[in-house]
């Protein structure tokens, strides 16, 4: 039987208020709540259910950055995984740190581990950059099944059930795969407290990029960081001559 | 069917566990974790005399209630916001 590893990443909290630094250098993240990823709860749980229907034998969370993201660890730990892995980028590192290393890690772990799943969150509501999974299967070259509404693992082949624009599509594909989790693959479960304090016992390991071989450096700079443009109050017109008339004065039509 | 005779002591121990994950949970709630501590403080202080184990009882089954509640509130809310915010309108 097998093994599964999960990515979770720790991102500011989906109901905060995010306010851009004043040199627009990014976003204000000091003493601002911070939680799991949305998307990265759905994949933990679809993790934990396979295991609940001993279909795996292991689930293991994974999470890259500073000593805060053990937290998120934490989390996923109560929330039923095995164990957990805390690979340390801080500093420069993590605040270039984006799809492309976080991949290179996954896909060293998923080795490293001899993992037959890799599950992450389809996307990070942070970054929104729907990249890592894709990115991911592509360095271990695995079959994807991305935006997964429905996993069924069948022998040796998972069949998932893709959102995409316009509907559904099923698709069969062969284990080791990755796999990433959409808004309707599953409801999360809540961490309850006795099972948080249960998690405080599980191993969580601490190990570095460099011992997985990854160079962590960036390609990507970021320029600039901008609120989007306020928008502007609407105007209301009472008939439709007047819309009309609006439309030709601006030179819509 | 023997029936289990609980004692006052077990009966503390089930309260205050169910006040330790109310609380927890009460940390994200909407109008704020001070709001819900307070609510919370008082509905638990009201009743600290009620000694029969039957009401005893009801009052628990309605804290795990609670709860349920506000588990379904905090994913409602997650849920809602992530549909609204990454999928288009449905027609």
């Amino acid at each position: 039987m097998s093994r599964v590893l999960v990515g979770v990443k720790r991102v500011i909290d989906y109901a905060v208020k995010i306010r851009v630094k004043p040199d627009h250098s990014g976003v204000v993240t000091d003493g601002v709540k911070h939680s799991m990823n949305p998307f990265c709860e759905i994949a933990v749980e679809e993790a934990v259910k396979l295991k609940e229907k001993k279909f795996i034998k292991e689930v293991v969370a994974v999470s890259c950055g500073p000593t805060q993201v053990t937290e998120t660890i934490r989390t996923a730990l109560a929330m039923g995984c095995d164990r957990g892995i805390h690979v340390e980028v801080s500093g420069k590192d993590y605040e270039a740190m984006g799809p492309l290393q976080i991949s290179k890690i996954f896909a060293a772990l998923a080795k490293k581990e001899e993992a037959s799943l890799v599950i992450l969150g389809k996307q990070a509501i942070d970054d929104d950059c729907n990249q890592t999974g894709q990115m991911t299967a592509a360095l271990l070259d695995w079959p994807q099944g991305t935006f997964a509404s429905e996993v069924t693992i069948d022998g040796e082949k998972v069949k998932v059930v893709r959102e995409i624009d316009g509907g559904l599509e099923t698709i069969k594909i062969s284990m080791p795969a990755v796999l990433t989790a959409d808004l309707r693959l599953n409801t999360p479960r809540y961490a309850t407290l006795p099972n948080i304090m249960k998690a405080k016992k599980k191993k969580i390991a601490t190990m570095k990029p460099a011992d997985l071989g990854v160079d962590m450096v960036s390609r990507v700079e970021v320029l600039r960081v901008d609120e989007p443009p306020t928008r502007l109050a609407g105007v209301k017109v009472e008939t439709v001559d007047d819309l009309v008339a609006k439309l030709k004065a601006n030179g819509t039509i | 069917m023997c029936r289990m005779h609980v004692t006052f002591g077990q009966w503390v121990i089930v309260t205050v566990l169910l006040l330790q994950q109310l609380l927890y949970l009460g940390r994200e709630y909407p109008k704020g974790a001070g709001y819900f501590r307070d609510r919370l403080k008082s509905a638990f202080l009201n009743n600290k005399d009620v000694k029969d184990p039957k009401m005893i009882k009801q009052m628990i089954a309605r804290g795990e209630f609670v709860i349920k509640e506000l588990e379904a509130l905090y994913y409602l809310r997650k849920y809602r916001a992530m549909k609204k915010r990454y999928y288009e309108p449905e027609e």
